[in-house]
């Protein structure tokens, strides 16, 4: 193990603690930014563990979202369950319809992956409308808590904690080489034995668990679920920009992205709600065009040209 | 039942031609355009438009797209998409990064519609009723998919039997080998990627006569066109007539039997069906 390893870990540890104490200095609209941040550097780490070192562009985050939030009001307003067992269940669910989807279209090509995730969300939206409409009537779903935003801040802050020493663990494990293997070049993977399958697998597994989680404890925020608004395939563009935005191939790239960027997305939002898509799109041509290896990737560049210029 | 059947194929024959289009531009350019959906509502955006504004048929608007998007998507090619395949070290990389670059162009289209027409494109064109074998479906329909038939033809030949077509088939098959014989590559590529731009707006534009679009719908047609292309197998064009003709089919099934709701739940359920038990496509010689 290298020192700079653990180096990193105290530094992840030391941000997180500091982190705990946002909600006392802030309140009212800067914690709930707060909130909305913390709920993407969870959902952007989170991809990042899977779609970063493996390149497959995963859009199945809003889906996996929808279905957090959504079993939360189903469960909460159809069955009279405590917050807390959807909270458990969500997740496992998710990873369930992961482990599916892994299975279908990460045996193939990166392609058939993302097209598959690309419509997830649309399609979950129209079946549950369906099955709400026909089968349990089109009554609203309600989540009410004690929750405040700072108890939402706190949670999610715990998430993105675990996900983050789960990264490290993984960065530093057999299946996160692997992963880095196939992202270099998956034939090679596969001729040196790895069962590259089941690598990619078991990460898009615990990225669509961690999505759900999230989508699980937001959805107290919004007190009345409907379909159409907890599967947002937005949302499942903004975690791909910002994690990409950061650098997906360091796993503290995404939180350089989404600070910034839920700022800015925000600013947006309020001085040019139609312009939104649009400003959408050309964030995309940014990284693509300016951008590829993200922020992180950028500064790396430049340390580097420093470096060979003194020696 | 043979209500789903004739309108099930009068509607495959505009999906068939719509997935011409990107079989151009995926199968011969390789470039992976998620974009695609949205040049069609862009021509679906243009005929409802021109109509409601000017009176102009939407067969005339088919006319004037054509060019116009071949003029945009070979800018795209040119200038957008040419240096990420120049950068591009291997084919996967240059998937992401066309991905990427697509999605972007995509959301900036979206942007653009919406702010010149934020709701439905809904108007009324040839909408009576005709009767076809004992089944009544609309005229717009069978216009549609008669134009639709004319241009797929047109193109199916132009590709078999000219020698710019053979040109563009021999890249499809292999852009290094078409280099060797003296093809210029480059210029095909950017040739089919404009041709599959242009064949697709012309596509949304016959759609926009018998179903109503709006700005942010682009994204089903992409997946629509994507599960038609894979069905088929990639640069096959024969295939893609018959998976066109087998989403037709069932989306209109689903759609009259069950709830129009859920087509692309049956699109999702067929692309799983492809893809556990024939991914290299119905027609495919290999996978991807």
């Amino acid at each position: 193990m290298k020192p700079s390893g653990w180096l990193e870990l105290l530094i992840a540890a030391a941000l997180v603690v500091l982190a705990a104490f946002v909600p006392m200095f802030a309140n009212g609209y800067w914690l709930s930014i707060a909130v909305t941040g913390m709920m993407y550097i969870a959902l952007s780490t989170s991809w990042a563990l899977f779609s970063g070192p493996t390149h497959y562009i995963s859009l199945a985050t809003g889906a996996f979202f929808g279905v957090g939030g959504y079993m939360v009001g189903t469960m909460m307003s159809d069955y009279q369950l405590s917050f807390w067992v959807p909270l458990i269940v969500a997740p496992l669910v998710a990873a369930a319809l992961a482990l599916l989807i892994g299975i279908a279209t990460l045996r193939l090509s990166g392609v058939y992956f993302v097209i598959f995730t690309l419509g997830l969300a649309e399609m979950i939206r129209n079946l549950i409308s369906w099955i709400q409409n026909n089968f349990l009537g089109s009554r609203g779903l309600y989540v009410l808590t004690d929750f405040r935003d700072h108890h939402l801040y706190w949670m999610l802050l715990g998430v993105a904690g675990v996900i983050y020493l789960l990264g490290w663990i993984v960065n530093r494990s057999r299946i996160g080489f692997a992963l880095r293997i196939i992202g270099n070049d998956e034939t090679v993977a596969r001729h040196v034995g790895i069962n590259t399958a089941t690598a990619k697998v078991i990460m898009f597994t615990t990225t669509g668990f961690f999505a759900a989680l999230v989508g699980a404890i937001i959805a107290p925020r919004w007190s009345y679920i409907e379909p159409n608004q907890v599967f947002s395939p937005q949302l499942s563009f903004l975690v791909v920009i910002m994690a990409l935005l950061g650098g997906a191939g360091r796993l503290w790239g995404p939180l350089v992205g989404v600070i910034p960027f839920t700022i800015i997305w925000e600013w947006v939002g309020v001085q040019f709600p139609n312009q939104s898509t649009l400003f959408l799109g050309l964030a995309f041509l940014l990284i693509v065009y300016v951008l590829p290896n993200g922020v992180v990737g950028r500064i790396e560049q430049l340390r580097d040209r420093i470096g060979e210029g003194r020696s | 039942m043979l209500d789903i059947l004739v309108s099930g194929l009068l509607l495959s024959g505009t999906y068939a031609l719509v997935a011409m289009g990107l079989n151009l531009q995926y199968g011969v350019a390789r470039i992976m355009n998620l974009a695609n959906g949205e040049v069609l509502v862009l021509g679906a955006l243009a005929a409802f438009w021109l109509y409601t504004t000017s009176q102009v048929s939407p067969l005339l608007t088919v006319v004037l797209v054509a060019p116009v998007s071949f003029a945009g998507n070979w800018l795209i090619y040119r200038y957008l998409l040419k240096p990420l395949v120049r950068r591009s070290k291997s084919q996967g990389a240059l998937e992401v990064d066309s991905i990427l670059a697509t999605f972007g162009m995509s959301f900036i289209i979206i942007g653009v519609m919406v702010s010149i027409e934020g709701g439905f494109f809904a108007y009324k064109y040839l909408s009576e009723p005709i009767s076809i074998i004992g089944s009544t479906t609309s005229l717009n329909r069978l216009v549609a998919f008669g134009v639709a038939v004319l241009i797929g033809g047109g193109l199916y030949l132009w590709l078999n039997h000219t020698r710019a077509g053979v040109a563009v088939r021999a890249v499809s098959v292999s852009t290094e080998a078409s280099g060797l014989v003296g093809i210029n590559v480059p210029r095909v590529s950017a040739l089919a990627f404009a041709l599959g731009g242009a064949i697709t707006a012309v596509g949304g534009a016959l759609i926009s006569t018998f179903i109503t679009l709006d700005a942010s719908i682009g994204v089903v047609f992409t997946m629509k066109a994507l599960i038609i292309v894979i069905m088929g197998g990639v640069g096959e064009i024969r295939g893609a007539i018959v998976a066109a003709a087998i989403l037709g089919l069932v989306e209109t099934a689903v759609a009259t039997l069950i709830d129009p709701g859920l087509t692309l739940a049956a699109a999702y359920l067929i692309f799983v069906l492809i893809l556990l038990f024939r991914p290299q496509g119905l027609f495919g010689r290999r996978a991807l």
